[in-house]
């Protein structure tokens, strides 16, 4: 599996899916797409880095623990839901915002947010799966 | 359509339980992993279905104009998919670490829980 | 009663559970002499009590008690009247005697602390019980005695024969529990009485209820075994295993007669009928007979003792079936001084033990002059047992005959079983109290000297009481014999008998008891060979019978265990789905509800085209002959599952198939290619055939109602809510996407809660190392 060629575009095609993943979150809420999907997508382009350069370059790139990743997502959902408590409206309210950002108006809301913590959840939980049993592989 | 699927989700299932009734983990596994879809299959189908029209709002109106497909089960079997699939990788993750530990993929072999020809507890007091 | 002393007598009832609370730690402060502090305790409770006895010879009624569950209207609540009184001047002030017993009889033992612990809970529950009003209060109290005789009888837990005599005494009494529960509930039911009081209120109305036969048997379940009746009676002679203290206080004087103190209960209100007058009798009189006959078997003065109180016990059950004003008396007078002289007794026994080194009749004799107190004490309680004149016994015995008389040829025979029961138990008592001590001196295990005050001041004090209750037998009876037979009896009675001999029927009678007694005990020798060839023969017992009970049980949920649970995978999975297949099938076909016959749907070509792929690789995983076959295979038919969700307007579904399908397919093939495994099947041909019936069943079944689902109406508002509102409310276009982060947005959290928890267990999986290696398997690692 570990071809030279595989090897050299493995990191690029790393960084694509992973870009496309963010992408695929971000879009999501409008077009098919989102926080599962996406993290779904990101852990495949890590596992696909992890079969063609070895996992420690992975773990080394992904600078924190997969499952460390993966309990910062459940925080960052449950945190966007429970603000919702802080408006005195009932848990899991979804509270928007319009902020200008360089004159671009974006939407920010809760609601965004959980489905990044959604997307770190999975992207989390199965890339740390499919590292440790390709660790197994090759160590 | 509905009649079509429902017989494909039967024989799904056939197939499934045919696989999970083997003795050998890894048929098992398979087993699980076709399961998995038949059962989201199976909801996805009592759903109804509606061809090629995904639930998605265009960009100008504020509510579909045209019949799409049902949101609701296509909602509730992605994050079932998700969740099959950690429970496979769980279990497959648990079957290997069985057959290193056992050193059999035979579920007669694996009989650390329940050995077998356990002794009559006593009868004394 | 004022508020006070409702307060008060709360507390009263609550004190042996706190002196139980602080038994240990006093007594590893200040050893045996704790017993001196503990003691107070119940001598505290008696004096509370005898306050209550005043009023109540005057003919008052004392009740009270507080709320405990207000919901369910359940009172914790009391009653008292004469019998109650009674009862718990008894329990409280030979309580107060065994506690000081108990401080000689163990001093030095290291689990002290906790025998006087145990003592003083039983003491508390025996209290509750007897002045119980509410029935719930009435159980609680009832299943705590039998508890707590479980943990006294088991105290020396380390000797099988105590473990066994515990368990026994614990399931023979608990299983009479909860047929007094039962009884309870039915009297619950025909009455509408909650409490005792109540109860005895509504005169009349239990007996002509149509469950009276119900409630009588229930309820005579429950008596019968606490109270040791044959057949239930081989409990009480095992439970001997516990320390005499032990023996003297529950076994004879107190618990054992809870039975009998819920017959005279409810006498007022159960009694009075044939069936009472019937059943009582007859199980009492065979218990009595019964009882002395395995008497005089025994050599141990315990079991000697234990199996009269059986035959004791046998004839208050008769006396008080019999129901007649005399019987009632007869049992009264009796019960009171059973408690005393058959404490005194066990006392005696025990003392004579602790001295000796033995309580084997045959190994002992002429300890009187190395034993004069605890000798004075024996003659003292055997006299009142055999009920010579003088003593409260013989009061007790007069009575007897005066209430059973010859009027009748039943009570004729009445009379002649207690005539016999009397001698044999008149010549036990007193070979119990002579034999060890008269004759020539036998050498013991132990050199025997005279005990300490702390363990022959029991005896001796309800030795003498035996006498003094019967010469002062006027202030006896005011105090306690007439307001006890009159709660009894229901109705008004005044005790008389006195010590005074009146020549007549009933002296006759006790003549012949004497003389009968007499005879036996100087045949006793004889009499015990006898009952042990009778008892050879026989050679099979309730006491046997209950070790196969309990064998049996364990074997039928041995084999019953093996056969739910054979350990092996494929039978649960088999017997799984074919209940899978019959829950889906069998009401589809009772009700009639099976699919209408479709029609060939009409689809486009690639449609037909994706479903077949679908299948194709279903039929190629499960010929697959290699592994990667196997999971090409299975990554076929996950791709057609993602194809079918992509035509049929899904597509996250669709992707995130995809993905799954992808990922799984890799990490497949990272542990199958470590796995010397074949995917391939080796089922014996006949397993094949019934695995491929049972999964095509539940196919077909599951395929039939998903066919049968999509036939009925589709209620479409909850979609169409999503639909309506996903973009007016929640600001998205993806209707699925707001569905999973907004309008069930919980639900994900709980969704990837899991998977996140499935990422940490495979992770702790992967990690863990196990310390010994079952088999090595390096050779593809």
């Amino acid at each position: 599996m570990r071809t030279l060629i595989f090897r050299t575009v493995a990191p690029y095609l790393t960084s694509l899916m992973v870009l496309f993943s963010v992408f695929v979150l971000l879009r999501g809420h409008n077009e098919p797409g989102g926080g599962f999907i996406g993290g779904l997508i990101a852990a495949s382009a890590f596992a696909i880095y992890g079969v063609a350069c070895g996992v420690s370059p992975v773990r080394r790139s992904l600078y924190f623990h997969p499952m460390a990743i993966s309990g910062f997502g459940l925080l960052v959902a449950a945190i966007s839901g429970w603000l919702s408590v802080v408006f005195n409206v009932p848990f899991m309210t979804g509270l928007w915002i319009k902020v200008s950002v360089l004159g671009v108006p974006v939407d920010l809301s809760t609601v965004l947010f959980f489905d990044i913590g959604v997307y770190l959840v999975v992207l989390g939980s199965i890339t740390s799966v499919a590292l440790a049993l390709e660790e197994r592989e090759h160590g | 359509m509905e009649v079509a699927l429902s017989f494909v989700v039967g024989v799904f299932f056939a197939v499934a339980i045919y696989l999970m009734l083997s003795k050998h983990i890894i048929r098992i596994l398979l087993g699980v992993s076709i399961f998995g879809n038949a059962v989201n299959l199976s909801i996805f189908t009592a759903g109804r279905l509606t061809r090629e029209v995904p639930p998605i709002i265009p960009e100008a109106l504020q509510t579909p104009e045209v019949a799409t497909a049902n949101p609701l089960p296509q909602a509730l079997v992605l994050t079932a998919i998700v969740i099959s699939f950690s429970l496979f990788a769980f279990l497959l993750v648990l079957a290997f670490r069985a057959y290193q530990e056992l050193g059999t993929d035979d579920t007669d072999g694996m009989r650390v829980a329940e050995p077998e020809g356990e002794p009559m507890p006593p009868l004394g007091y | 009663m004022t508020a006070d002393g409702q307060w008060l007598t709360f507390l009263t009832l609550l004190l042996p559970f706190a002196a139980a609370a602080i038994a240990p730690a006093l007594t590893r402060a200040l050893h045996h002499n704790a017993a001196w502090v503990l003691a107070i305790a119940p001598a505290l409770i008696f004096l509370h009590f005898s306050g209550f006895v005043g009023a109540i010879s005057g003919g008052e009624t004392l009740a009270g008690g507080y709320a405990w569950i207000p919901s369910l209207s359940v009172d914790f609540s009391w009653f008292l009247d004469g019998l109650s009184v009674t009862f718990a001047l008894l329990i409280t002030g030979i309580g107060t005697l065994i506690v000081l017993y108990a401080g000689g009889y163990l001093k030095g033992h290291e689990h002290q602390g906790r025998f006087f612990s145990f003592i003083l809970m039983f003491m508390g529950s025996m209290l509750g019980l007897v002045v119980a009003d509410s029935f719930l209060t009435l159980f609680v109290f009832w299943e705590l005695t039998s508890i707590t005789s479980f943990l006294l009888i088991g105290f020396d837990h380390s000797r099988e024969a105590s473990r066994r005599a515990a368990l026994q005494a614990l399931v023979v009494t608990g299983l009479g529990g909860l047929s007094l529960l039962a009884g309870l509930l039915v009297i619950w039911g025909a009455t509408d009485a909650t409490s005792m009081s109540a109860l005895l209120a509504s005169e009349g109305a239990l007996r002509d209820a149509p469950l009276y036969m119900a409630a009588l048997l229930l309820i005579l379940g429950g008596a019968f075994t606490k109270s040791a009746q044959f057949p239930f009676h081989f409990w009480l002679p095992n439970a001997m295993e516990a320390p005499t203290p032990v023996s003297a206080y529950l076994h004879s004087a107190t618990m054992v007669k809870a039975g009998v103190y819920l017959l005279m209960r409810l006498n007022p209100v159960l009694g009075d009928t044939a069936a009472w007058e019937t059943i009582l009798p007859i199980f009492g009189g065979a218990t009595l007979i019964v009882g002395t006959l395995l008497a005089m078997r025994q050599t141990d003065l315990k079991l000697m003792l234990a199996y009269t109180t059986v035959a004791s016990l046998g004839l208050l059950v008769m006396l008080t079936g019999v129901g007649s004003e005399k019987a009632v008396e007869a049992a009264v007078l009796y019960l009171v001084a059973h408690s005393m002289f058959k404490g005194a007794l066990f006392m005696v026994a025990g003392l004579v033990d602790h001295e000796s080194g033995t309580r084997d009749i045959t190994k002992l004799g002429g300890l009187r002059k190395a034993m004069p107190v605890t000798f004075t004490a024996a003659v003292l309680a055997a006299a009142s047992m055999g009920g010579v004149p003088l003593f409260f016994g013989f009061l007790a015995k007069e009575e007897i005959y005066a209430g059973l008389g010859f009027a009748t040829g039943w009570t004729t025979l009445l009379t002649l079983v207690a005539l016999v029961g009397n001698g044999l138990m008149f010549a036990i008592g007193f070979a119990v109290a002579l034999k060890p001590f008269i004759g020539a001196k036998v050498e013991t295990p132990k050199h025997a000297h005279e005990g300490p005050v702390l363990l022959w001041l029991g005896p001796l004090v309800l030795g003498g009481l035996g006498l003094i209750a019967a010469l002062l037998s006027g202030v006896s009876h005011e105090l306690v014999s007439s307001p006890m037979s009159t709660a009894v009896l229901g109705e008004p009675v005044t005790v008389t008998i006195s010590t005074v001999p009146h020549i007549g029927m009933p002296l006759a009678l006790s003549m012949v008891t004497v003389a009968l007694g007499v005879l036996v005990f100087v045949m006793l020798g004889q009499g015990r060979a006898a009952m042990a060839g009778v008892l050879n023969a026989i050679g099979w017992g309730p006491d046997k019978g209950f070790d196969q009970v309990l064998r049996g049980l364990t074997r039928l949920s041995f084999r019953v265990t093996n056969l739910i649970q054979s350990g092996r995978l494929d039978y649960y999975m088999t017997a799984t789905f074919i209940a899978v297949a019959a829950a889906l099938l069998i009401p589809m076909g009772l009700y009639d509800e099976w699919p209408a016959a479709p029609t060939l749907p009409r689809m486009p070509f690639y449609e037909w085209t994706v479903l077949l792929i679908g299948l194709i690789g279903l039929g190629a995983v499960i010929y697959a002959r290699d592994r990667l076959t196997a999971i090409v295979s299975l990554g076929i038919q996950g791709f057609a599952v993602a194809l079918i969700f992509m035509l049929l307007g899904a597509p996250d579904l669709s992707f995130t198939q995809f993905m799954v399908e992808t990922l799984s397919v890799v990490i497949l093939a990272l542990v199958m290619t470590r796995l010397r495994l074949s995917p391939t099947d080796h089922r014996p041909t006949g397993e094949k055939i019934l695995d491929v019936a049972v999964a095509g069943t539940c196919g077909a079944a599951l395929g039939l109602m998903l066919l049968r689902v999509t036939q009925v109406p589709f209620n479409t508002e909850l979609s169409d809510f999503f639909s309506q509102y996903s973009r007016v409310i929640a600001h998205g276009r993806n209707i699925v996407n707001v569905i999973l982060v907004d309008f069930r947005g919980t639900d994900t959290l709980g969704e990837i809660a899991v998977v996140m928890i499935a990422g940490l267990a495979i992770l702790a999986l992967v990690r863990i190392r196990s310390a010994k290696p079952l088999t090595e398997n390096k050779e593809e690692g």
